[in-house]
Order: C-alpha cells, then structure tokens, then sequence
C-alpha cells in the first residue's frame, strides 16, 4: 500500500459495467514527508474520500479485492483515509 | 488508470488465438493539462471507443478482469471514456511541475 493525496475528480458516463456506482479520484503520490513521488494516476474510490485528503491505496490486481464484484479492471483503488502520521526522520 | 487520448488503431492478422476479436487501440499518455506525454500503450477496448476520444486505461494483471480479457495475454484495457477531469489542489500540481 501506499500514500497519496487526492487532488481531483474524474467522470466518466461510459465505462466498465463492474465498476459503475464507484467514483474516480486523481491520485498524487506522496512519501512521509507529503513530498509528492511520480505522476499523478486514477484510482477508484471504495470509502469516499475527497481532493485535499492524504489517503492510502492499494495497485494491481489486488486494487480489484475491495470491490464488490469478482472481476473490474482496476489497477488502483483507495482504502482508507489517513487521520495521522507519525514517522521517524528517514 | 492513467490519462490518455486514442490516437490510432493497431490492425494484426496473425496474433495469438486468445486475442482474435480484440480491438486494439493506441493511446497517448496525457498530463492533467490534457498535454500528451512521451509514452503511449496499445491497449485492448472494452468500452466500445473511438479515435480521438480520452481514455483511462488500466494496466498490468488487472488488465485481464474483464469478460473478454480474462486469461489472455493483454496487459492494458480501456475501461473508461472521460466525461469530465476537476483537479482542485492546484498546489500539488504545480509542485510536481517544479520537481
């Protein structure tokens, strides 16, 4: 799993049957120290959480576990919000 | 995902059995600016799009989770055709222009 920070939305009419009903966020990874890492992606949003939020999200095939269908071609997908971080100095 | 804009299509006779039916569709990688990037991937449609249109396309083993793909050999499908993009934390954007 790793961290990101949502930083937009995205709509879509025609898209996959499995995965109506799901909104879509624009991801921005970030490392502990919010500094942002590679580009931003979609990543489906399974709890809703919305732009300005740090969340945690999960990639590949496992992005499609936390779903309610067996099969979606989902390649990530948000599973929680982050309350707080402690972490030491890296 | 990521962002893309189709910009061709890829037609092959002589392909893997599996893949006989696929549509085949290139697309370019787009920024949040809908400027196109230096990558593009062939990616397989599942949505039913065209040239032209902008697109998000998931890659990797998830690329085998729809009816059609499932147990072949594809490692990117089109799963969405974009209505609309709101990127509203501006900042982050711009910080990662910069780095």
């Amino acid at each position: 799993m790793y961290l990101g920070k949502v930083i937009g939305t995205i709509w879509a009419t025609r898209k996959y049957e499995s995965t109506v009903g799901y909104k879509m966020q624009f991801v921005q990874q970030v490392n502990s120290q919010m500094k942002n890492i590679g580009d931003p992606f979609v990543a489906l949003d399974t709890i809703g959480a919305g732009p300005g939020e740090i969340v945690y999200y999960v990639t590949s095939c496992e992005a499609v576990i936390p779903l309610d269908v067996d099969m979606a071609p989902v390649d990530a997908s948000i599973v929680g919000i982050v309350d707080s971080i402690y972490s030491e100095s890296l | 995902m990521i962002l893309g804009r189709v910009i061709g299509t890829v037609w092959s006779t002589r392909k893997d059995e599996f893949l006989v039916g696929a549509k085949f569709l290139i697309v370019r990688q787009l920024d949040l600016d809908y400027m196109p990037k230096e990558n593009f991937v062939v990616a397989v449609d599942s949505v039913g799009a065209g040239v032209g249109e902008i697109v998000l396309v998931a890659q990797g083993s998830s690329a085998r989770q729809t009816a059609f793909t499932r147990n072949k050999p594809v490692d990117a499908v089109i799963m969405a055709i974009v209505d609309k993009l709101d990127i509203s934390v501006k900042e982050t954007l711009q910080e990662s222009l910069k780095e």
